[in-house]
């Protein structure tokens, strides 16, 4: 409709477009009146009545006419009026683009290594906790999971929708080994990486010869029954219930308390928790590093073999374990670990994730990251929007709405994700790529 | 045997369900060749719509008839669905038809994420339940131990879903629009050069898939009476199951496949372990692609190169 309305002259244009915003305003009602005009509420005899909010509703249909007429009126022509893109502009607008990485990388990487230190100068260090602890580190963990991933899905093509599974897995371990055996932190990380990976050889094993959607489908599956076993092995996972009270990550045997044989009294500071989240950030970011540089070669070293069985359960398993070192990490940040933190939400973030990021582009997937986690942990803090819509507002409610919605709308705009480009890590003559947007997948 | 016969009633009621929200799975997938993430949330959103619709033909209007109230009910949702259905395609499948194969997956994600949180901040996260529509049953076996009986919820699902899925074979089978649809499903470039519209038959398919889905949506209501935001998440992941098992592309397959699934989860329950019926029924999922990929009826799948 859009398109059709934009090539007709701007005059007959004006009564088409208003002819539009009504059709729309029509849909618009038809699919708010009952969910948002109405609502179901429970009385004091506990039974269901209805309340109505026609002034949201009339809002809703409102913001969705403007946003509508918007496009129709002032979008549309604009986009009209600018040429068209000739394949020579778009292959160097696609090559500018897939240079950008190169320059972004380092920085990004700069970014990473002083964001703590500029964070407690920013903020001090007793506000720096929230922001090194919940935001740096939560987002560190996403980009670790992202990268893992992005092994799977966007190197080796195989679309994997139970990653949670070995996330799980790594954080159980970690859980459960460090409670009752009274492993160290340093020992079991490696541990969870291998248990992960070897469930990934597990898993993979039977299921890589299905091509693309199955295999996507059987790996939900997958991670679901990990979840399920999860919740009913009770004697070994405690069930619903989690384990709480996880050892947590020691400084080389030195604990990060307040006591006497404590971090911070060895040392001579005084306490703060900051401390722990300061070495936590670093250990992850210095691990997902290390990691990244043997993933490049083993991956490179498999490709040019033959076997493509071996390449995919290397892919498999070498993702697997970068969840389970992720999952580990998440155990010993949260001390609490559930069922409920692996559920297929999280396999469908990731995913989003990965894909968000450009598939197969590194820096990509952290930007996505940023922009995921961050973007909806930022939600938790705006009390501007309390201001705007009233006290009685409360932003988190919103959070995976949003993050929802954003998923839709960044595919729509950009379906190749934010950095869409397959930079071959080694090229010919210097050659440039082939620009993201002008070669069809390959089926991996 | 009281036991068998009781939980084969009990499991084709569920398997009806099932089945009703496995066709929407396998017809947007025959022919647009995606899984439709979202669909078990359209499914718990058809739930919603026909809970309100309920809620105002009684407590508003005060209808009393209550096969008048199911009736208005299952058309309202119906129709309501379908205009959920063709919006979420419009604004979030045909920007990126023709892109790559994960984008349109991402953007369902993206969607189901939505619908659920949508319905979660507008209609609040508690449990709706509503007292049950219709009561009474038809006592078949009454032995000393065990008695065997058939509701008239049951009847009506069985009733209601067998009526629809004739309809729906009809619409199919025997219209132009079925034919355009089987068209498009073998090959779309074919059909649109041949004067079918394509992207009006694929609407037509997210419609139908919805409209079925939400019959699906009021015999759940009125079978469990209770309804929550997360209720689509485990019917839908069931659903595909069922499509997948079935053979995915195939429309009996589907009902089969439905009908399958719901008899092995009651049965898994009532002589196992209620805790792992789940496990049971992606076990099975897991089993068929690995030994049997195109499905009990599905045809095997050639790729084309």
């Amino acid at each position: 409709m859009s398109e059709a309305a934009a090539a007709t002259p701007a005059r007959a244009d004006r009564g088409g477009a208003l002819k539009d915003a009504g059709i729309t305003a029509l849909i618009a009602l038809g699919l708010f009146l009952p969910l948002i005009g109405l609502r179901t509420v429970q009385n004091i005899r506990n039974e269901l009545v209805l309340e109505t909010r026609w002034p949201l509703l009339a809002a809703c249909v409102g913001a969705v006419v403007a946003v509508r007429l918007l496009g129709t009126l002032v979008v549309a022509p604009m986009l009209a009026r600018r040429p068209a893109a000739t394949l020579a502009a778009r292959a160097a607008k696609s090559a500018r683009r897939a240079r950008l990485p190169r320059v972004l990388g380092p920085l990004a990487i700069g970014f990473a290594m002083t964001y703590p230190l500029l964070v407690i100068w920013l903020v001090g260090a007793t506000g720096a906790n929230k922001w090194i602890d919940n935001f740096g580190i939560q987002i560190l963990i996403y980009v670790m999971l992202g990268l893992g991933l992005n092994i799977v899905v966007g190197l080796a093509g195989l679309l994997d929708l139970g990653y949670v599974a070995f996330y799980a897995v790594g954080a159980y371990s970690y859980a459960l080994l460090a409670k009752t055996f009274g492993l160290s932190f340093w020992m079991l990380l490696p541990l969870a990486g291998i248990l992960a990976a070897f469930w990934g050889i597990l898993l993979g094993f039977p299921v890589l010869r299905l091509r693309g959607d199955y295999l996507a489908i059987v790996t939900l599956a997958f991670g679901e029954m990990i979840r399920l076993v999860l919740i009913n092995w009770v004697p070994v996972t405690n069930g619903y219930a989690g384990v709480s009270g996880v050892p947590r990550p020691t400084f080389f045997g030195i604990a990060f308390n307040a006591s006497d044989q404590g971090f911070a009294a060895i040392f001579g500071l005084a306490f703060s928790p900051t401390h722990r989240a300061f070495f936590l950030y670093y250990v992850i970011l210095g691990i997902g590093r290390a990691w990244e540089a043997l993933r490049e070669d083993e991956i490179a070293c498999r490709s040019l073999g033959i076997n493509t069985t071996v390449t995919k359960l290397t892919a498999f398993a070498i993702g697997a374990m970068f969840g389970g070192i992720a999952g580990a990490f998440f155990a010993a940040r949260q001390g609490f670990i559930s069922p409920e933190s692996f559920t297929f939400m999280e396999s469908a973030v990731i995913l989003s994730i990965v894909v968000l990021g450009g598939m197969g582009s590194q820096i990509g997937v952290a930007i996505a990251a940023i922009v995921m986690i961050g973007g909806t942990e930022i939600l938790r803090e705006l009390d501007l929007l309390r201001a705007v819509f009233g006290a009685a507002f409360d932003p988190t409610q919103y959070r995976m709405l949003i993050f929802g919605f954003g998923m839709v709308l960044i595919m729509v705009w950009r379906p190749r994700g934010l950095i869409a480009s397959r930079q071959p890590s080694v090229s010919l003559h210097n050659g440039v790529p082939p620009a993201g947007d002008l070669v069809k997948e390959g089926r991996g | 045997m009281e036991v068998f016969v009781q939980q084969l009633i009990n499991g084709i009621t569920l398997g009806s369900i099932y089945g009703l929200i496995a066709i929407g799975y396998t017809m947007v997938f025959g022919i647009i060749g995606m899984v439709n993430f979202a669909h078990g949330d359209v499914f718990m959103v058809s739930a919603f719509i026909a809970l309100i619709a309920y809620l105002v033909l009684t407590t508003w209007l005060g209808v009393s008839s209550v096969v008048l109230a199911l009736f208005v009910v299952l058309i309202v949702a119906m129709l309501l669905t379908s205009l959920v259905s063709w919006a979420i395609e419009r604004l979030a499948y045909r920007p990126l038809r023709g892109s790559f194969r994960l984008a349109p997956l991402i953007s369902a994600i993206g969607m189901s994420i939505f619908l659920m949180n949508f319905v979660q901040v507008a209609q609040g996260p508690r449990n709706k339940s509503i007292p049950p529509l219709i009561r009474g049953e038809f006592l078949l076996i009454d032995s000393a131990t065990y008695k065997v009986s058939l509701s008239h919820k049951q009847l009506i699902i069985w009733a209601v879903t067998a009526l629809l899925l004739a309809a729906f074979w009809y619409v199919v089978s025997r219209t132009s629009l079925g034919r355009a649809q089987r068209a498009c499903e073998q090959d779309r470039k074919m059909a649109a050069l041949l004067g079918v519209n394509v992207d009006r038959t694929i609407s037509a398919t997210f419609v139908i898939g919805a409209a079925l889905a939400a019959v699906a949506g009021t015999m759940y209501l009125t079978h469990y009476g209770v309804v929550s935001f997360a209720d689509g998440f485990v019917p839908g992941v069931k659903a595909f199951t069922a499509a997948v098992l079935g053979g995915i592309g195939s429309l009996p397959g589907a009902v089969l496949g439905g009908l399958l699934i719901g008899l092995i989860e009651t049965f898994w329950s009532a002589y196992f372990s209620t805790d792992y019926k789940d496990v049971a029924a992606f076990s099975i999922l897991a089993i068929t692609l690995i030994f049997l990929p195109q499905g009990i009826l599905g045809r095997p799948d050639v790729e084309k190169v």
